[in-house]
């Protein structure tokens, strides 16, 4: 048999299931940290066939959710200088505390580009050079060395209308919070993929060594899950903890050391507010002195609104898994997809969405 | 938003690996990949950078895998 079949087999699927059902004979509460499992475990079924014992958690696993409300406000004040914005588009319809996002800016004249890539905004401002181009630097481990690669390139370049605005995150020390506080409780941490194939195993040691909890990398189809949540599950069982890399073939146990290279020589780590969890020691990224010419911050100085939270929205404890997305009072009432109040909806990978989308 | 594609290496100029995955061409990023592919090998792309390196049998395994998800014929 072929490994992709193996991978997507409805027997061995059913096999895996049925030796999860066998061992959640107590509670058993795993949490992951990456949106894209979080829509696969919706999607593909997972969600509804694991046993009543076995409570699934959506942690701070999507960028755009855990971006502060004070970050959204920054990157909406740049809207009104003479720029031109680039970003993904999962930030267009991200609400900051006025109920402004930058669709609405931009409807209200701001120019805004939506990119797939940093160097596609690196491009546009090389075409562009009489007008300033500010590139919004959202996502994890995995989306900040793409970025890093690029200033390198517009510094090589010495391109002078180039500027980011970095509100990247770092995962390992988002799950050190989560780990530490007393208030929430995980018995399993599902690893992110991709995160991990540049961090690799080693940064996660913390989580076995210190805090007891068992933490699995996983891949993103059925098997991978479910496979993952099985070992996850032995080991709470078997009172063992340890780190295990699940998804070898596209994990190295030392990550990516090339691409943590480049992230290193451009960004050097900070303090950083999350949303819901707050600020937390050295999980931000912000520009090395060598790029600090490329900051938007030090270039435009834009003047945030006051923060000022939605009230009723609860994203920030659905966010540390201390709530579920039907518990928050706004959930599939006032807060849906299409007018969505807070981040966890906005996002196609945040819990409220991939709830709203997929339960029945 | 950590969503990241394996696609197979068809030819490479310089920096640049172009890559197609069901008929989806694009130009992707070596600045950042673990080791520089071959043509013919996969990479797994994530925003217009190619992040590592799959061997040939383990990108189709992986590219098998997406065909059901997206409804499409991705490996003829």
């Amino acid at each position: 048999m072929s490994l992709s079949n193996e991978f997507r087999d409805p027997d061995l699927c059913r096999n895996l299931l049925e030796q999860i059902q066998h061992l959640a004979d107590t509670p058993f509460r795993f949490m992951e940290v990456c949106g894209t499992h979080t829509v696969s475990i919706f999607q593909s079924g997972i969600k509804s066939l694991l046993p009543e014992n076995i409570s699934h958690l959506s942690g701070p696993g999507c960028p755009v959710c855990v971006t502060h409300d004070s970050e959204v406000n920054t990157f909406l004040a740049l809207a009104k200088e003479d720029v031109l914005l680039v970003t993904f588009g999962d930030l267009m319809r991200v609400p900051g505390s006025r109920g402004k996002t930058l669709k609405a800016a931009q409807a209200d004249g701001a120019r805004v580009n939506v990119v797939y890539s940093a160097f596609d905004a690196l491009q546009l401002a090389l075409a562009n050079p009489s007008q300033n181009v500010v590139f919004l630097a959202v996502g994890f481990e995995t989306t900040a060395p793409t970025v890093a690669a690029t200033l390198k390139v517009a510094a090589q370049q010495q391109v002078d209308n180039f500027f980011v605005l970095p509100m990247h995150k770092l995962v390992p020390p988002a799950l050190q919070a989560l780990a530490s506080d007393p208030e929430i409780r995980v018995d399993g941490l599902l690893l992110p993929g991709h995160v991990s194939t540049i961090i690799g195993l080693e940064p996660y040691m913390f989580l076995a060594g210190d805090y007891n909890i068992p933490a699995v990398i996983s891949g993103f189809e059925p098997l991978d899950i479910l496979q993952s949540i099985l070992i996850l599950l032995r080991m709470h069982k078997e009172k063992s903890s340890a780190v295990i890399n699940n998804y070898k073939r596209a994990v190295a146990d030392q990550g990516n050391p090339r691409a943590m290279e480049v992230m290193q020589e451009v960004f050097k780590p900070v303090n950083t507010a999350w949303r819901g969890l707050g600020d937390i020691p050295a999980s931000g990224l912000s520009l090395r002195e060598k790029y600090q010419n490329f900051d938007a911050r030090e270039k435009f100085n834009p003047a945030p609104l006051h923060t000022e939270s939605n009230p009723g929205c609860k994203c920030g404890q659905v966010l540390k898994g201390k709530i579920l997305p039907p518990q928050c009072p706004l959930f599939a009432s006032v807060c849906t997809p299409a007018e969505p109040v807070g981040p966890c909806m906005v996002s196609t990978e945040g819990s409220c969405a991939a709830f709203f989308k997929y339960s029945l | 938003m950590c969503l990241a594609i394996p696609m197979e290496v068809v030819s490479i100029e310089d920096n640049v690996a172009n890559v197609e995955v069901g008929g989806v061409k694009n130009q992707v990023r070596l600045d950042i990949v673990d080791q520089v592919p071959a043509v013919g090998d996969f990479v797994i792309v994530h925003a217009g950078f190619a992040l590592r390196c799959l061997d040939r049998q383990e990108g189709l395994e992986t590219l098998k895998l997406f065909q059901d998800g997206l409804g499409l014929e991705l490996i003829k």
